[in-house]
């Protein structure tokens, strides 16, 4: 047997690298008819804001090349309607670690909602979201001005002693310079990347197809850029780096983890198959074998050079 | 006890119904579970370089003793025609069944309901039909296509219960939209419900008649989607309480007071 398990401080241990993506997997609940949810390293849930967003307005959705553009823009019912309706469902998943993806508007905003997840016994972390390209006011903002990125990450270690994630948008010219900020302000660890700034034109009507004109790019073909950026950040700071961006098989989660990543997220491949995380937990253990490595610990960040 | 399942079925039919739509039959491996008029499918699209996502594609019909599934499909894009050359014997995944079906309780729609279809949105309506019939209710049908070529499946309502059609080039049936036929005029109220499923305009069209003689009235919306089952909140659409609502999870059936149109 392999070992699996990552580490990636202040109390948040994995038993496998594998997480699902904000956004991408509901609250876990809607998956439990297609994998077994707990089996997975983590759960990262849907978006969480201080209060109820509707999200924006219908189409919400691109599909392109390998790929789609979403602009879902935080539909939630809010940080207290989590706590009270859907955190008590979460307590089954017992092996698997329930993260909350945290999002804001305002500094007040993501430390009111951080206070909040914090009290909750079971959730051992969040992940700051500093880079949500759907919504008007703040979201991606933050993540895109280091100044701006170490302020809300202050803020929020100040009120939130657990596992503290920040996870980055690609939307930046240096994404070093903001995880460095993120990890100067006393993030735990840094998730990369969000979604990609894109668009989609219905060219039999010459209008947006989607109503918010712009969105975010996610699926298999983001996943060489996200790549790139995993490594450039790995290579920057000290604190752990969990890799998304694109990941449909093990094979590309195996990219990410020689690449530097300590674990790894799945996102859009959800959405066509509900069972690729275990199957890239499988592979990554056959992987593994099949290389006479006994801990996963000897392939992260093992890129020759 | 699993709501929901994936399931590789076998095609054991597939053959064109006119120049854009054709039917798709589906083996279950085992014995299929049960799935509920106006309940649809996922279907996972052959590795391609031009289509991704899955594709919701509503249940046509469902043979409990063959165990297969029918679908009817339309090439709307790439996806779709896509997934028109697959070939008797090849294996598709399937996530079914979700979403709510048709509420066919003769206690709330009564026992004369009028089922509209338009275009290729006659596809749930067919097994709604069958189960309306088989439990003794005396449903209608009213079939809306451009031209005769795309009225699609119009036998096989017949054979079930009365049948009738307009097509907007007057090819077949009464000339004009399904509006324009006495069933949703002068005989509309010999219905004690309305259920239909086609176009937006379509749907809106008849949910207003719906509204203004005061008959209940079930629209099956076919919004675009990711995932299929409430995580990625793409298919949302605005209903009355003033919220954005998941087709997937919370319709595709919904009645039609509570759709802002």
């Amino acid at each position: 047997m392999v070992n699996l398990s990552v580490n990636l401080g202040n109390n948040l241990e994995l038993n496998n690298p594998v997480m699902t993506a904000s956004g991408t997997f509901g609250y876990g609940l809607e998956y439990d008819d297609f994998t077994d949810v707990d089996r997975l390293g983590g759960i990262i849930v849907k978006g969480t804001t201080l209060n109820l967003r509707e999200g924006n307005a219908y189409p919400r959705l691109a599909e392109t090349r390998q790929g789609m553009i979403n602009a879902v823009g935080l539909q939630n019912k809010g940080v207290d309607h989590f706590c009270k309706t859907i955190y008590p469902q979460l307590l089954k998943y017992t092996k698997t670690k329930v993260i909350v993806n945290v999002s804001g508007s305002s500094i007040e905003d993501y430390v009111a909602c951080a206070e909040r997840v914090a009290a909750l016994d079971h959730i051992p972390a969040i992940e700051l979201n500093i880079s949500c390209p759907n919504v008007k006011q703040g979201g991606m903002s933050f993540g895109t001005n280091p100044d701006m990125a170490g302020k809300v990450v202050e803020a929020v270690r100040k009120v939130y002693p657990k596992h503290l994630i920040v996870k980055l948008t690609p939307n930046v010219t240096s994404v070093v310079d903001i995880a460095k900020a993120a990890e100067n302000a006393g993030a735990d660890s840094v998730s990369l990347v969000n979604t990609f700034l894109s668009m989609a034109i219905d060219i039999k009507t010459r209008k947006p197809v989607l109503s918010t004109i712009t969105g975010g790019m996610s699926g298999a073909a983001i996943k060489p850029i996200a790549l790139r950026m995993v490594w450039q950040v790995a290579n920057a700071v000290k604190i752990p780096v969990i890799g998304l961006g694109g990941i449909s098989s093990a094979e590309d989660a195996i990219e990410f983890i020689i690449a530097g990543a300590t674990a790894i997220e799945i996102g859009t491949a959800n959405f066509i198959n509900p069972n690729i995380g275990n199957e890239v937990v499988d592979g990554i253990a056959a992987y593994l074998q099949a290389n006479n490595m006994k801990d996963i610990s000897e392939l992260r960040g093992s890129l020759i050079l | 006890m699993h709501k929901h399942h994936s399931t590789d079925f076998t095609v054991v039919d597939i053959h064109s119904l006119n120049q854009s739509c054709y039917q798709m039959v589906l083996k279950h491996p085992d014995t299929l579970p049960k799935v509920s008029p106006g309940q649809f499918v996922q279907v996972q699209l052959p590795d391609s370089a031009t289509s991704y996502l899955r594709r919701p594609i509503s249940i046509h019909d469902a043979d409990f003793e063959a165990n297969t599934l029918t679908l009817l499909i339309r090439k709307a894009g790439k996806g779709t025609e896509l997934l028109s050359h697959v070939k008797e014997g090849e294996k598709i995944n399937l996530l079914y069944p979700l979403g709510n079906g048709f509420t066919l309780d003769q206690a709330k729609i009564g026992n004369a309901p009028l089922l509209i279809g338009g275009g290729v949105g006659i596809a749930p309506l067919y097994m709604a039909a069958k189960a309306l019939k088989e439990a003794g209710a005396n449903p209608t049908v009213l079939l809306g296509a451009r031209n005769e070529s795309d009225l699609l499946k119009k036998e096989a309502f017949a054979a079930i219960t009365e049948t009738q059609c307009t097509t907007e080039d007057g090819t077949y049936g009464t000339k004009g939209f399904v509006t324009d036929h006495a069933n949703m005029k002068e005989n509309i109220h010999q219905y004690t419900s309305i259920i239909v499923c086609g176009p937006m305009p379509m749907m809106r069209a008849i949910a207003r008649v719906a509204e203004a003689e005061n008959i209940p009235c079930q629209v099956s919306l076919e919004n675009k989607m990711a995932c299929g089952i409430g995580a990625c909140l793409c298919c949302v659409t605005e209903t009355t309480d003033g919220h954005n609502t998941c087709v997937c999870t919370q319709g595709p059936v919904f009645d039609s007071k509570n759709v802002k149109w």
